[in-house]
């Protein structure tokens, strides 16, 4: 993958917003923002509601998917386009998720909702409605979905990045500062990763930094790109971010998210735990 | 909306015992700015958190005690930095103009 295969601006947005074969789609942890105003075409997806499974401690099946997309009419040629708040937290999240279930041609908005708001670009609460579709998905990809078994042993051997704030990373937050301090049993990281703040790759407009910049800042923070890559956040979604800029921007080849990321890792029995701000032992 | 409320949202069903919070206003004349970006940057100037304001212009952080940066970046004005300190147990208010 490649920055140009993988991004658009908001400039090619407005280009195609009368595209059949370009689907919007606004992805956001408040679905309420999609209710206040949105890109003119965009269909919205909620975080939790569409793509959290609901019993389970995981997102939705792939039959669930099927029907979710058929239902919002999605077709499987669509080029879907995401974008939303948090600086595409959660818009990179359905993106890792989509291309888990194989779907082929995927994009992000680079800096989301909040670039296109700053550029007082339009903005409706008019509902699109579109024709249902008979949606197919792939096998799940798991060469970009880590598991908890699978970061244990990464433990100093593979590169593992959490996307955390320092102070999530050194256990003095459990969560980002706008959450409430809920969620995982322990505070802290994963011992010999390195942090990597998701929101050193973006730009304060929610761009992504160039890819110049952005090699520089992983192979300082220790990245090895003759490893195997995975990163990790409190539930999946800055992690998701990170994700796309090392495979879908840089093109590494072998990057995971792993989902579970601190809010299970922090709660499971008998794992090593580092504190403070440095990577700690293996 | 005519004219701005005073001071950040609502605190009912917030455990502030247990919370450093910082909340506040965006305004601009004496309009709330309903589409601002509120960015928490750490003490090193690191980064943190960042909200968009509510139709209200209102804006909440729950934070770690210490000394924090808020930098406010809306639609057509500069960007706006204030310092503000957190402790836990109390809700430190800003009011942010652009």
């Amino acid at each position: 993958m490649s920055r140009e295969n993988a991004l658009v601006t908001a400039d090619w947005v407005e280009e195609h917003l009368n595209d059949p074969n370009v689907v919007l789609i606004e992805v956001d942890e408040d679905a309420e923002a999609y209710d206040k105003g949105h890109i003119p075409g965009a269909i919205k997806l909620d975080w939790k509601k569409d793509l959290q499974d609901g019993v389970r401690h995981d997102f939705i099946s792939k039959d669930r998917l099927e029907k979710l997309l058929s239902e919002k009419g999605v077709g499987n040629d669509d080029t879907i386009v995401f974008y939303g708040g948090n600086n595409n937290w959660f818009a990179a999240y359905a993106y890792w998720y989509l291309a888990y279930y194989g779907h082929e041609n995927l994009r992000l908005l680079d800096g989301g909702r909040k670039k296109w708001e700053l550029d007082s670009r339009e903005l409706t609460t008019e509902v699109p409605s579109r024709e249902a579709t008979t949606y197919t998905a792939k096998e799940p990809n798991e060469e970009i979905r880590a598991y908890r078994d699978e970061v244990v042993e990464a433990i100093g051997t593979k590169n593992l990045i959490d996307v955390r704030s320092p102070d999530e990373f050194a256990g003095r937050l459990l969560a980002p500062a706008h959450l409430p301090q809920e969620a995982a049993q322990i505070a802290g990281h994963i011992p010999t990763a390195g942090n990597v703040p998701w929101s050193k790759a973006a730009n304060e407009d929610g761009t992504f930094k160039s890819d110049e910049e952005l090699r520089e800042l992983y192979s300082d923070a220790g990245l090895d790109e003759d490893k195997d890559t995975i990163a990790y956040c409190r539930i999946g979604e800055r992690s998701s971010h990170t994700w796309f800029v090392l495979r879908e921007i840089l093109g590494y080849p072998n990057v995971k998210n792993y989902d579970g990321s601190w809010s299970e890792y922090g709660s499971l029995r008998g794992v090593p735990v580092a504190l403070g701000d440095e990577p700690g032992e293996a | 909306m005519c004219g701005a409320i005073k001071g950040g949202p609502s605190l009912e069903g917030v455990d502030v015992a247990n919370q450093a919070v910082i909340q506040g206003i965006v305004t601009r004349g004496d309009e709330p700015v309903g589409n601002a970006y509120v960015r928490l940057l750490d003490a090193g100037g690191e980064f943190t958190a960042e909200v968009p304001t509510s139709a209200t212009g209102q804006f909440r952080f729950f934070a770690a005690p210490g000394s924090w940066t808020l930098r406010t970046l809306a639609p057509r004005a500069d960007v706006v930095e204030r310092q503000v300190v957190a402790q836990k147990g109390s809700v430190a208010e800003v009011a942010v103009t652009v």
